[in-house]
């Protein structure tokens, strides 16, 4: 559970005073001295403020700007505009669907591929294998490392006559040489390459801390009953992860969702590298602000994103229940 | 206010101090003391006495800032006004212009000809400079005055230095192959053959950032349909979706077999390595291409021609983007910020600048044009040849048209060499509709 500070803040809370006042709601709000309330109405007035007027209130207008045409200036020039900021990304923007299409892509990847592979990780450097801490740091090491390094790195290994991969290949220089970032054939899949080599990383650190918490006797009580290797880690250990399962569920897809800074780096975006982040970004801020469009844009990845959200909340609440 | 009474000195200086703030930014907080000391009376908002104003440039590169530097130096020399220059990244001035504009803008600010100044000029953002142009209108040809006309017909630019765009070539290569400069479409692509057969990628070509390929889409386009179309179509007075303009795609298909293949993944400092390094022909790009070349050999080898003539008006159009600088709204009546505009605008004012900054040119007739190297002076005379100078499709249109719609489409039509022009129209109609 120490993995989940967010959920487990609220349920605690609720506890602890539940210690003090285990029966009558009234009573324990007039034990609440007024120096009490004050220093509770601070900590929960002043996150909500900041929450509000950093996510909420601008939240809300975007999804008020996406109904209508506004060229930035002047208060005076916004104009309703209906649907058609919809109808226009859905309809009429070509790179719409293919950005929908990799976000998808870049989704499953993770979560069967990338996911997969740091759990593997963790669960193989859990063994007590040498140098263990050693290999952690090595795995961790691509995600202390600013996307702009991580861009930089993969300039080297992709590029299409200095690279390293192509000069590995041997295709370097040559014209078969694979053009890993101006093809859009597989742009697509370097980039998911380059993702996994962080994103793994993370999973692993992240499982790798529930895997120690798992308390030791369940593993000896499954070798006592006579679990093989395999058998207890699906049968005993995956189930008693439950709470980290979710959490790698939950990461997963939000990193899916706004995956937006290697493909930037790469080349702002285009050319077969669409996702939904850019197309936001690029309608929204700069030379080719068009602030309905990007506002609808970002409405309909906040919807999108809602979906596991909600899930996760749901789910997180009522096991507080 | 009486200001001989040392008394309400203070009172006053305080006055004074928010009334100079609004007049010129936070310069003139500092030639506050000398204008107290000298002046008595409430101060006009343009008295004479206070020669302050500021720059605000978008030229953060060491060499074209330290020109700009140069410039205002220049000027601070001459007139012994004080100038505040607050320089910022390039990109955080061009994508942020509007909201620039509208909060707290310095008086001169480094900007572009074209739509990009003709929309802030028609919203009123930005202050007319006619009485500016009273002075320095000699200084200019037909076309720079042309471009540095609003919607309304007023003067809103002063144009400091522009660059041509053209193809480039090496001398010795060509010298070597003995090609000779193609006048005609068609000599262009028996050229281009010729080049294949010859071992080397005929057009080097690089698109990755997206922008480069708008200056082969403008050439071909003013040469197929002409510069007035070119304009109309940037400014979406003319449908995308028409022969005319599917026209000029089937021209550029002739070209695609000719243009280096790995375009996409390339930036135009690698496009332009592989012309230097005589793996490719020539390289249809802007004059800054020698700011990438290092090497004195290769530099005095560079050459350049203009775009073949397709089908109207020759090789009369030019695509030579212009930087200078504008006024914003509220320094209309700063007659120093309006005293060092006339003087950017002059021969002395731009050789400031080019003293530094070589690889632009000058525009002003009486700058001094001693310095220029051989291809300085070739691109000079092709813009000053030119019956009409075209300033580059994301300066000459809406600039999301130029970077939601055209860089995907240009990239598509790279790629497969197909081209939607049916959505690009309906892309059109939404996005100039929104203005």
């Amino acid at each position: 559970m120490s993995v989940m500070p967010q959920t487990t803040l609220p349920s605690a809370a609720a506890a602890s005073a539940g210690v003090t006042a285990p029966s009558a709601r009234p009573r324990r709000v007039r034990r609440l001295s007024g120096r009490d309330r004050l220093v509770l109405g601070v900590m929960v007035g002043v996150p909500t403020l900041i929450q509000a007027v950093l996510v909420w209130i601008p939240t809300l207008l975007s999804v008020g700007l996406s109904f209508t045409k506004w060229n930035g200036l002047d208060l005076a020039d916004i104009r309703p505009a209906g649907l058609s900021n919809y109808t226009y990304a859905v309809e009429e923007y070509p790179p719409f669907w293919p950005a929908l299409a990799h976000n998808i892509i870049w989704l499953v990847f993770l979560a069967l591929v990338a996911t997969p592979i740091g759990l593997l990780l963790a669960v193989l450097l859990d063994q007590k294998i040498r140098g263990t801490r050693l290999y952690q740091s090595v795995f961790f090491t691509p995600v202390m490392l600013s996307m702009v390094m991580v861009g930089i790195i993969w300039q080297l290994i992709y590029a299409r006559n200095e690279g390293l991969l192509n000069n590995l290949l041997g295709t370097a220089g040559t014209p078969g040489a694979v053009d890993w970032f101006g093809d859009s054939d597989v742009n697509l899949w370097a980039a998911l390459v380059a993702t996994t080599w962080r994103h793994a990383g993370y999973i692993m650190v992240l499982y790798l801390a529930g895997l120690k918490g798992i308390d030791p006797s369940l593993r000896e009580a499954a070798a006592l009953d006579g679990a093989n290797g395999r058998q207890t880690f699906f049968r005993v250990i995956l189930p008693a992860m439950r709470p980290i399962n979710i959490v790698i569920v939950v990461i997963t897809i939000i990193e899916g969702l706004r995956a937006f800074d290697i493909v930037y780096l790469i080349n702002k975006g285009t050319n077969g590298l669409e996702l939904l982040s850019v197309l936001v970004i690029q309608n929204l801020v700069g030379a080719g602000q068009v602030i309905g469009v990007g506002s609808a844009l970002a409405v309909i990845l906040l919807v999108i994103s809602l979906g596991p959200i909600v899930y996760y909340l749901v789910r997180t609440f009522r096991r507080a229940d | 206010m009486a200001s001989h009474n040392p008394t309400p000195f203070l009172e006053s200086r305080l006055d004074r101090r928010t009334l100079l703030r609004g007049l010129g930014g936070g310069a003139a907080a500092l030639a506050a003391a000398p204008l107290l000391a000298a002046c008595s009376g409430g101060p006009a908002p343009s008295d004479p006495a206070v020669k302050a104003t500021s720059v605000g440039s978008g030229l953060s590169d060491p060499v074209p800032r330290s020109a700009i530097q140069a410039m205002v130096d220049a000027f601070k020399a001459k007139s012994g006004a004080t100038v505040k220059t607050n320089v910022m990244p390039r990109a955080q001035l061009v994508d942020n212009i509007s909201s620039y504009l509208q909060s707290n803008p310095e008086d001169v600010i480094t900007w572009f000809a074209g739509y990009k100044m003709r929309y802030y000029a028609a919203k009123g953002l930005l202050a007319p400079v006619d009485d500016v142009w009273a002075q320095i209108g000699g200084n200019f040809s037909e076309g720079l005055t042309k471009a540095s006309e609003g919607e309304d017909g007023k003067k809103y630019f002063v144009p400091n230095y522009n660059y041509p765009w053209g193809f480039y070539y090496r001398k010795s290569v060509w010298q070597e192959h003995g090609y000779e400069i193609p006048g005609t479409f068609d000599a262009f692509r028996a050229l281009c053959e010729q080049m294949k057969k010859d071992g080397l990628t005929p057009i080097a070509f690089a698109d990755k950032d997206g922008w480069p390929a708008m200056g082969t889409f403008d050439y071909i386009n003013m040469r197929t349909n002409g510069y007035q179309f070119h304009l109309d179509l940037c400014a979406h007075k003319e449908s995308w979706d028409q022969q005319k303009v599917k026209d000029v795609f089937d021209n550029w298909k002739a070209l695609l077999p000719y243009q280096d293949k790995a375009a996409l993944g390339a930036t135009w400092q690698e496009g332009a390595r592989s012309m230097t390094s005589k793996k490719a022909g020539m390289y249809l790009i802007g004059a800054f291409i020698a700011q990438d070349v290092t090497d004195k050999e290769i530099l005095a080898d560079l050459d350049f021609f203009p775009f073949p003539a397709i089908a109207v008006e020759g090789t009369d159009a030019i695509e030579a983007p212009i930087d200078g600088f504008v006024l914003s709204k509220r320094a209309g009546s700063n007659k120093t910020a309006k005293d060092m505009l006339a003087f950017f605008g002059s021969g002395a004012g731009q050789d400031a600048y080019a003293a530094k900054d070589s690889s632009n040119l000058q525009t002003a007739k009486d700058a001094n044009t001693a310095s220029f190297s051989e291809l300085n002076k070739k691109g000079a005379a092709a813009i000053a040849d030119a019956k009409y100078i075209s300033q580059f499709f994301d300066r000459d249109a809406l600039p999301a048209m130029a970077n939601n719609v055209m860089i995907p489409a240009l990239q598509g039509f790279i790629k497969d060499g197909t081209i939607d022009t049916r959505a690009i129209e309906a892309q059109a109609k939404s996005l100039y509709a929104a203005e």
